[in-house]
């Protein structure tokens, strides 16, 4: 088994992203005009190198699964570039387009509505093999076992459908139908916080071993900071369709700099009951993506806003070595 | 918070809900005990469908068919709430025992007003005319931390974000002064900065009103920070039972041994997560013997042939530590080696 995971190539990037920017509209009134944009991804930069996983972590509504979904083009940008080793995902059409799918796969949270109940599960992890042609009928098929076999279930389930599977089942179903293409990099949307935490921690580890198996690239998408650092070479942190802060794993836990991870991390409850700490309690609610705060997001929010921060929207600086974030207090 | 000496609150012996589905018997819950002391918070944790959230729906006898309570006792306050009548029993509720569930915006009724929906606690239960209850569920809503409460009263559930809906839920919950407050998963469907004020203000209601709390949840994490006793839950029964401290730090029961080592720690990162193999046993067919028997890797480093056989009672191991758990009787006294 390599190392290729847990010591990433540094120079190479796989995935580059460029002031990406999804803004929905909103429409309303008898025409459906449109009245309102929310701005689910404003302006978001970062990149991934080959072979790491990068988490994101975020609440609901901070535009972590837009981003995901909008690198995979299943929902079109609004602005901003994407590139996958050095090619312009936007740019790409038809055949392109589909070449550059094969290479890059999702894996859904909810493994009760993500595959077809009508298909038994070995058609399902077929199915991209078809679209894309790949080898005979029975090449497949060999290939279907050998992803069954890969992520722990047994050849018998390829003629079983969805619903005579549990949900920890399922979820390796879909990790099974995201690599029979080979991917070279898998966006993970909350793939276990649908999951008991028996099974999670089954499905994780998997995760992992598949990495180092196949030398995959992901992002990793989740709500729950303790998943996120458990996977994660790299953390982003989200907060209302602004990326907060990025850097390493390890640094991010031993030095958070924006007051929001700050946040995020002391409103974990640490399964030890012996440790007690001082909590940092944000004060209200996520504001609306749809009219969101001048200046800094998450001013109205901060226990350490200061004027200029509804003001002026703070820029996403690299404050120490690998180690971003934007925030007027800090550096 | 638990005298020792205290009689308990609320005593739960041999529960057995059933439901008679087509497809068999389902034994969600299947001989559950556990006590509730005044003022203290008991935490009933488990994956989902070992039975916590059917136990407290019979506790309050809100089973519907196909459910049914088939067997036990809920002890209350001297009565047992399974024997008295459908209209005494709508006196406890609400009164004497609330409930809050983990969708709040799903509990609440979208065609009525936050305010009126409080305030009619007060109209059913205690008679009081229309403008004092609604003037009661504002002083209610300030309680619970909702800003701006006089204007906010006048809201309807959509107009609120998952967070506020829980504290209207709340504030309905205790609007009586309740003994006893279940709450059923209260922060599961909250992001993070929002369970931490939500748990924040259950802890200092129940310092406030000596509320005790029966918190149900998946979460160890939410358990170490809430509770002062837990109830571990498998397959529709207790495993395990002690107060939180030892529960963590010494484990008995193979299963709450796995689920501990199986969650990842912020802070603690480890190269891989001890995992429990296998998964919940069907609940219509169901395992001879203990049912945590087939996923246990304690019956097979011990080489147990009972496990499998005959189920083990939940026993106590040490004062006020109970496990059911067949290595503890085999082994007599020596339990070293499974904690170490």
């Amino acid at each position: 088994m390599s190392e290729s995971q847990t010591h990433p190539d540094e120079d190479k990037n796989l995935v580059r992203v460029e002031h990406l920017r999804k803004y929905f509209p909103v429409r309303g009134g008898v025409i459906q005009r449109v009245v309102g944009w929310v701005q689910a991804v404003d302006d978001v930069s970062f990149t991934i190198k080959d072979g790491e996983t990068l988490g994101m972590v975020g609440e609901s509504g901070c535009g972590k699964t837009t981003v995901g979904r909008t690198m995979l083009r299943l929902t079109e940008p609004s602005g901003g570039q994407i590139f996958f080793s050095d090619v312009d995902v936007f740019s790409l059409k038809g055949r392109g387009l589909k070449d550059m799918r094969r290479n890059m796969q999702i894996i859904f949270q909810d493994p009760y509505a993500s595959l077809d109940p009508r298909l038994p599960i070995g058609d399902s992890i077929m199915e991209g093999l078809r679209i894309h042609n790949i080898g005979t009928p029975k090449e497949r098929y060999g290939v279907v076992l050998d992803m069954l076999h890969k992520v722990g279930l047994e050849e018998y389930h390829a003629h079983r459908y969805p619903h005579e599977f549990s949900g920890g089942q399922r979820q390796r179903i879909g990790i099974a139908r995201a690599l029979a293409l080979q991917p070279k990099f898998i966006v993970c949307d909350e793939p276990v916080s649908a999951l008991d935490v028996s099974i999670q921690s089954q499905v994780l580890n998997l995760l992992k071993d598949l990495q180092h198996e196949f030398g995959l690239t992901y992002l990793f998408i989740a709500h729950n900071l303790s998943v996120v650092e458990h996977i994660s070479d790299r953390v982003a942190v989200m907060y209302l369709g602004k990326m907060v802060e990025l850097t390493d794993r390890e640094e991010l836990f031993r030095s958070p700099l924006h007051p929001y991870t700050q946040a995020l991390m002391s409103a974990i409850p640490i399964p030890d009951p012996k440790i007690k700490r001082d909590r940092i309690i944000l004060k209200g609610d996520v504001p609306s993506p749809l009219h969101p705060p001048s200046g800094c997001r998450f001013h109205p929010r901060c226990p350490v806003a200061i004027e200029h921060c509804s003001v002026q929207e703070p820029p996403f600086l690299e404050v120490s070595q690998g180690h971003h974030a934007a925030c007027w207090r800090v550096g | 918070m638990k005298e020792q000496s205290s009689k308990p609150l609320l005593e739960v012996h041999n529960l057995k809900t059933y439901f008679y589905t087509e497809d068999g018997v389902v034994k969600a819950v299947d001989g559950v005990d556990f006590n509730v002391y005044p003022g203290e918070v008991l935490g009933l944790v488990g994956e989902s469908g070992c039975g916590k959230s059917v136990t407290s729906f019979s506790i309050m006898r809100l089973v519907t068919p196909p459910g049914k309570i088939i067997e036990g006792e809920v002890l209350f306050e001297d009565q047992n709430l399974l024997k008295i009548s459908e209209d005494d029993m709508v006196h406890i509720r609400g009164n004497r025992i609330s409930m809050i569930f983990q969708q709040p915006q799903s509990s609440l009724n979208p065609v009525f007003k936050a305010g009126d929906q409080i305030a009619e606690v007060f109209e059913i239960h205690e008679k009081t005319n229309k403008e004092k209850s609604w003037s009661e569920a504002v002083d209610l809503l300030k309680l619970v931390g909702i800003p701006d409460a006089p204007k906010k009263a006048s809201s309807y559930p959509h107009e609120m974000s998952g967070g506020q809906a829980q504290r209207v839920m709340i504030a309905m919950g205790l609007a009586l002064k309740p003994k006893l407050l279940i709450a059923d998963e209260p922060t599961t469907a909250l992001d993070v900065t929002i369970q931490a004020q939500i748990l924040d203000l259950i802890r200092a209601l129940r310092e406030k009103l000596g509320t005790s709390v029966i918190l149900i949840t998946h979460d160890l994490g939410v358990i170490a920070e809430m509770a002062d006793r837990v109830a571990v839950m498998y397959a529709g029964r207790v495993v395990e039972q002690s107060d939180v401290n030892t529960l963590f730090e010494k484990p008995l029961h193979p299963y709450t041994q796995g689920l501990i080592a199986s969650i990842p720690v912020l802070g603690k990162v480890q190269q891989r997560l001890d995992v429990i193999p296998g998964s919940v046993p069907n609940l219509v067919n169901l395992p001879p013997g203990c049912r945590f028997a087939p996923r246990c890797r304690l019956r097979e480093k011990y080489n147990l042939t009972i496990c499998t056989e005959i189920e083990p009672e939940l026993d106590e191991i040490a004062p006020d530590h109970f496990s059911r758990c067949w290595l503890y009787v085999t082994h007599g006294e020596h339990t070293a080696p499974l904690v170490a």
